[in-house]
């Protein structure tokens, strides 16, 4: 059904958020369903917030080079990783692998692979989550305010 | 009375009624890779008919609803949940690390004395139908054994189904869990109507319905190879599941209480699928990383904490927990009270909170002596 959010595959650089510049944020507002509720400048940084009609809250952090250093989200569901991960998805999907293989957490994921950080929490109906690549956060500003 | 949490029991003469209780083994489970992680045998069976098999190594998550087997560990062919059309009906289930794909199959389910008639189950695996990509872009699907570190999922939590409302309503608000499948690759998320969605199967109990009692021995520190424990169904249903003395902390609408540490309230929920008490970050704990066990904790000494956890209705109780070198632990140690971990902004009491308690799932809308659901006690 057309109403949904479909498999149709785009080229990458369309829809990546993550790494992305800001103007992909529009292409995920468009490709999420989302309303944009807020953009938020914070000095060094500004944060894009949109609500999908799901219920979950999503938060796009971009620097001053306008590429996205992070992402979080919170609400019932899941988003859709992929294109909120963009060109990191598949650095996010060899994470989780590996979690799996080793004595890893189970019910949450915890990764940090050196260029990509994920953090995922809460259980069904509660979800909130955490991405962001270390290298494009802004000089002075802290990963601790991607949450 | 509650049995002793030291010495768990499954002895059906201790009760009047209907046997209620399963034994629950902490261990590495069927592929020997689980970590604090909880299992339960499950019998199912063809609806009606005695075509039935015992999988064991199913883990116990208070974390989600549905019974859900990995397709391997299945022998029995269970029928097909079918739409109103004809198409399968398939799932996708978005759990926090990674996603669990397959069709939705009917299936008598049986623990103990308990049985739930005909309900949706889900079987986990893409041998029939291949995984959209609406599916694979909210996480990695979670297939085998080994990925799910058991042959199968018992979501007992707080709720009935395991959507609810959101899957029975067409367009862009749907969270897209459920599919029809016309053939083995044209999957189209569709409305399921929550009656027809994989369910709680203690919902579905004729008796001994309103939530669970898990009950596990406390676990010295250091761990231990394995553990014996007891999963109870009822709340006050049987001489065997009483509150006793334990206190009702209720939830939220996201189904969490609150954790006060170090004067801060978080929001908090219990969760038998998490495999350590996974809560706060670095700055905020001054626990650092493990080098090996990514994702946990690993200070160089043993570190006690104490946090208040805080209910809807007001209620609170001081939780004493320690936080320890796992990397330092016997590899082939399953069972581990110091397991702990990140979790940014939030606590999420794990298996490790259970050791040592008798801890209490009640589901929403379901009456107990405690209140009605949704609840924890403990």
């Amino acid at each position: 059904m057309a109403v949904f959010v479909s498999g149709v595959s785009l080229p990458a650089t369309l829809f990546a958020s993550l790494g992305g510049t800001v103007s992909t944020v529009e292409s995920d507002r468009v490709r999420m369903k989302s309303a944009l509720v807020g953009i938020d400048q914070r000095g060094a940084y500004t944060v894009h917030s949109l609500q999908a009609p799901t219920g979950t809250t999503i938060r796009e952090y971009y620097g001053p080079n306008g590429l996205v250093f992070g992402v979080s989200w919170q609400g019932p569901w899941q988003p859709d990783l992929r294109q909120l991960f963009g060109d990191y998805f598949d650095r996010y999907q060899a994470g989780v692998q590996r979690a799996r293989r080793a004595r890893g957490p189970r019910g949450r994921v915890a990764i940090d692979d050196g260029t990509l950080v994920v953090k995922i929490g809460g259980h069904q109906r509660a979800i909130a989550g955490v991405a962001y690549v270390p290298q494009l956060i802004p000089a002075g500003v802290d990963p601790g305010v991607v949450k | 009375m509650i049995a002793q949490a030291s010495s768990p029991q499954c002895d059906s003469s201790s009760t009047s009624g209907t046997n209620n209780m399963v034994p629950i083994v902490v261990n590495g489970g069927p592929v020997n890779n689980g970590f604090n992680e909880a299992f339960v045998s499950v019998t199912v069976c063809v609806p009606s008919t005695s075509t039935c098999q015992t999988i064991d190594g199913i883990v116990v998550d208070t974390g989600s609803e549905g019974l859900r087997i990995a397709s391997s560990a299945l022998r029995i062919a269970l029928p097909q949940q079918n739409t109103g059309t004809g198409a399968a009906v398939v799932q996708c289930l978005p759990f926090l690390d990674g996603v669990t794909w397959g069709p939705v199959m009917t299936a008598d389910v049986k623990m103990a004395g308990e049985q739930a008639n005909a309900i949706p189950v889900q079987v986990i695996g893409a041998d029939r139908f291949a995984v959209p990509s609406s599916c694979s872009s909210q996480g990695t699907p979670e297939e085998t054994p080994t990925d799910l570190a058991g042959n199968g999922i018992l979501g007992i939590g707080q709720f009935d189904t395991d959507c609810g409302l959101g899957c029975t309503i067409p367009g862009a608000s749907n969270p897209g869990l459920y599919y029809a499948c016309s053939n083995a690759s044209t999957c189209q998320i569709t409305t399921q109507p929550e009656a027809n969605q994989v369910v709680n199967p203690v919902a579905r109990f004729a008796s001994d319905n309103n939530g669970v009692v898990i009950q596990l021995p406390a676990v010295a520190v250091g761990g231990l190879p394995s553990l014996t424990g007891a999963l109870i169904f009822g709340i006050g249903t049987q001489s065997n599941n009483g509150l006793g003395s334990a206190r009702v902390f209720t939830v939220d609408a996201s189904g969490n209480m609150r954790t006060t540490f170090n004067n801060q309230s978080y929001p908090a929920f219990i969760d038998s699928g998490s495999n350590g008490i996974f809560f706060l970050d670095t700055p905020a704990t001054g626990l650092p990383p493990c080098p090996i066990s990514g994702g946990f904790y690993c200070p160089p000494t043993l570190r006690q904490f104490s946090a208040t956890t805080v209910g809807n209705n007001g209620a609170s109780a001081v939780v004493s927990f320690n936080a320890g070198n796992i990397d330092a632990i016997n590899a082939t140690f399953a069972v581990v009270s110091e397991a702990t971990g990140s979790n940014p902004g939030a606590f999420d009491w794990g298996l490790p909170f259970f050791y040592g308690r008798a801890v209490y799932t009640a589901i929403a809308g379901r009456s107990t002596p405690g209140g009605i659901g949704p609840y924890w006690a403990y």
